[in-house]
């Protein structure tokens, strides 16, 4: 008898632990309501610590609705819903282009905003889809490890000094591993989309042994600790965080073009509180888009306008053409293409 | 007589209902043509950027190292994006083996198209889709590969589409049916005028008047128009006839009986014997009836003819009632009777003067017979509420109460009459008259005094 036990409540132990854990979490907050009524559980790639405003601001709303925010990398966040199915009413995430697939491929509820009209066209897709942010991806640099140099104001700038100093920045330049990150591969997929310079960029970093990352914020923290002197396709966002307290950070909009992410929320097919999810993406809508706009919004400023007033922003269209990145063939082409430029060893 | 016509529907009316309904129908073929060829023009439009995107993937596709590989273009899928933001799917299958994309989106290999596209309208994830296949053959070392690329995306802008078109087709439709409507009713009315016209015409016309309509009609109307002329004049021949006939009649019966009547007055001056005497008194008061009997006969035949065809004047009842006061005044005299009219100016009544001349003479001629000799006999016009009223007065015996319902039928006597001549017409030629002019007769006994009261109620014009 104990010899059967044993070894069926060790399968279902692993069973579950498997299900429940099958993608890999990073940070995990309960909110808790001031009365406790309902759970709201936000799955997002969003770091607890700028995204709390947004959720307090919410409680102060909504003070029964206790939040569960689970942090997971965009490309976990897809793991989770596509292909696990895992239960989240929210989910909020950069990855564009995996927003968009988990919509166009049915995994999302539709949500008919009472404040969309507050939105332009282009920040939402299909009822489904609403972006909230406008966020750049820059290149972020130590000020002291540019010293002497110019501070380049293009990729075209970029590669050269990268080319003509190899030995103050070997090993010292970063970028995202976009085998990892979503975000690191809608910004790489938009970036080759938009211009040829892209792959001579990733040529020379890969010569200067680039180190590869999961996330903006580690980048940003090896630039303060002077492990990294510049971080190509960082999130702005989170570097002007960290810029305004280290004045050694410094941070590039680059003039050819700035690839501009919008983040965004979905509610998922499995949702169990609809309503409420309904009710937290109004509120960001609401935060984000409204003319006054909301203290709390711990984002840049939006613009309403499709055209940005700089024109080398290029704001990444939500739409069905971020699929095609998506598809197997082209994304095992891009990813080999990539790691033949940038992995040289 | 029947004055109302046998009505049985109305061409004005079948007319409109028809057009009308021959409007409804062609406005909802109207809608539905629009929505038929909206839904051609919003599927063909479909169409052609489903085929342009499928027809891009497939450029894409190429042999790398024995190998069968698309390179999507980022525009493939972006357009139709910029169109609608409709789901989109798609596969690329190299002979019949899946290569990418989505794997279950169904075939359409049964389905028509142009050229190497075939369309399919299918469901895919609960929703209903557009789909379009396009093949194309490349050339690998082992042989021709044939790669067919399916791209299909929801009907969602297409529905959209089609509500807002149809919205506005059901308005012009609506409009549509109006304006014919409208015209409809128009056409209605303008086909009937000429009837009406016609009818109008006919219809103001006095009595007298039985000319041939000579104002031109439409073709179809000739016949009817053909048919009253021809009865117009078929009926004035009868009339004159008839009139003549009166006069005539009126002639060869009256003179007769006055020459009868002289004959018999002079046989009566002759005769001494009282037996002799009597039976001549009794031949003149005889022939006095007669005489008096054609006179009403006539008077009633002429009433009854007149009042079929009134001729409406302005009548001034005053003045009428003194004119034949004053005809009447020798033969009043003649029995020692007083004759007087009282009464002020009052409104006018509308109608035909001789016939209620006719009237009142026959009724006066009635109260100075009945009135004993030597009595007045007295005729006021008065006003009441919205008659005139005309009342003759005598002091004779009256009426047996028993009677007054009935004496106005034809040839009915009084009780109280039996010892006078008479024919018992006068009352019912005093009665049809005054119902010709929407009045009525009213007869009473006089209260307080002996006598009978005979009142004509016409109603003031």
């Amino acid at each position: 008898m104990r010899i059967l036990l044993f070894p069926s409540v060790l399968i279902v132990l692993l069973v579950s632990l498997l299900s429940a854990r099958a993608y890999e979490i990073e940070q995990h907050k309960v909110f808790p309501a001031s009365q406790e009524a309902q759970t709201l559980r936000i799955i997002s790639n969003s770091d607890i610590d700028i995204f709390a405003p947004m959720v307090e601001a919410f409680q102060r709303k909504y003070p029964s609705v206790s939040i569960d925010y689970t942090v997971v990398s965009s490309t976990e966040l897809m793991k989770a819903l596509y292909e696990e199915r895992q239960v989240f009413d929210v989910a909020i995430s950069s990855a564009m282009d995996l927003q968009v697939k988990l919509a166009n491929d049915g995994f999302t509820k539709p949500h008919s905003s009472s404040v969309a009209g507050l939105m332009p066209d282009w920040a939402r897709w299909r009822d489904h889809v609403f972006a909230f942010t406008q966020e750049p991806a820059s290149v972020v640099y130590s000020k002291s490890a540019f010293e002497g140099l110019e501070v380049p104001t293009s990729r075209q700038n970029l590669i050269s000094t990268l080319r003509n100093n190899p030995d103050r920045f070997l090993n010292k330049v970063g970028t995202y591993d976009i085998r990892q990150s979503g975000l690191g591969f809608l910004f790489a997929t938009q970036d080759a989309r938009t211009s040829d310079t892209f792959w001579r960029l990733n040529e020379v970093m890969g010569s200067l042994n680039a180190k590869l990352y999961c996330c903006s914020a580690d980048m940003i923290s090896d630039i303060t600790t002077g492990d990294l002197a510049v971080a190509y396709n960082v999130l702005g966002s989170y570097a002007s965080a960290r810029a305004a307290k280290d004045p050694d950070v410094g941070i590039l909009e680059l003039e050819d073009f700035t690839t501009l992410m919008l983040r965004s929320a979905i509610i998922p097919a499995g949702a169990e509180q609809p309503e409420i999810a309904g009710d937290f993406i109004d509120h960001l809508i609401t935060a984000s888009w409204s003319e006054e706009g909301a203290d709390y919004y711990p984002y840049p400023k939006l613009n309403h306008s499709e055209v940005a007033p700089n024109l080398s922003l290029r704001a990444i269209r939500l739409g069905p053409g971020l699929l095609v990145y998506q598809d197997n063939l082209k994304r095992q082409h891009f990813l080999q293409e990539w790691q033949n430029a940038i992995i040289q060893q | 007589m029947t004055l109302e016509a046998n009505i049985s529907g109305s061409i004005r009316r079948r007319l409109t209902l028809q057009l009308l309904g021959i409007a409804a129908v062609l406005a909802a073929l109207l809608f539905v043509m629009v929505m038929t060829y909206a839904k051609q023009v919003a599927e063909e439009s479909q169409d052609n950027i489903l085929s342009a995107s499928a027809t891009s993937i497939l450029d894409s596709a190429a042999i790398q190292s024995g190998e069968v590989t698309v390179d999507i273009p980022y525009s493939a899928l972006s357009m139709l994006g910029n169109v609608s933001d409709d789901r989109v799917f798609y596969r690329v299958m190299a002979d019949g083996k899946y290569l990418t994309g989505y794997e279950s989106l169904p075939d359409a290999y049964t389905a028509k198209g142009r050229e190497n596209h075939r369309f399919i309208t299918s469901h895919y994830l609960g929703e209903s889709i557009r789909m379009v296949s396009a093949t194309r053959r490349l050339s690998n070392a082992s042989g021709p590969v044939e790669v067919t690329v399916s791209v299909a995306q929801t009907l969602k802008r297409q529905r959209e589409t089609l509500e807002r078109i149809s919205t506005n087709a059901a308005y012009l439709g609506f409009g549509f049916f109006i304006a014919a409507a409208v015209l409809g009713v128009l056409t209605a009315q303008s086909a009937v005028r000429p009837v009406q016209t016609l009818a109008n015409s006919v219809s103001r016309r006095g009595p007298q008047d039985l000319r041939a309509v000579q104002a031109p009609v439409p073709g179809e109307m000739a016949p009817l128009v053909v048919a009253l002329n021809r009865f117009m004049a078929r009926l004035k021949k009868s009339l004159t006839r008839s009139e003549e006939f009166i006069a005539e009649a009126a002639h060869r019966i009256r003179t007769p009986l006055a020459v009868l009547r002289t004959q018999a007055e002079i046989a009566l001056r002759r005769v001494e014997r009282p037996e002799n005497r009597a039976a001549l008194k009794e031949m003149i008061r005889a022939i006095d009836e007669s005489s008096r009997a054609a006179g009403q006969l006539l008077d009633h035949a002429m009433v009854s003819f007149r009042t079929d065809h009134l001729e409406v004047k302005e009548i001034n009842l005053l003045e009428l009632a003194d004119e034949t006061l004053e005809r009447l005044r020798p033969l009043a005299e003649m029995q020692d009777k007083t004759l007087s009219l009282h009464g002020e100016e009052l409104p006018s009544i509308k109608g035909d003067a001789i016939l209620i001349q006719n009237a009142l003479s026959n009724i006066l001629d009635n109260a100075i017979k009945y009135a004993p000799q030597g009595e007045d006999v007295k005729i006021t016009v008065t006003h009441e509420d919205k008659w005139v009223v005309l009342s003759v007065y005598d002091q004779g015996p009256g009426f047996a109460p028993e009677d007054i319902e009935k004496l106005t039928e034809r040839f009915s006597r009084g009780k109280n009459a039996e010892d006078t001549v008479g024919s018992g017409l006068g009352l019912t030629i005093a009665e049809e008259v005054t119902q010709a002019h929407g009045g009525h007769l009213k007869l009473s006994n006089r209260t307080n005094v002996r006598g009978a009261c005979v009142s004509f109620y016409f109603p003031q014009s």
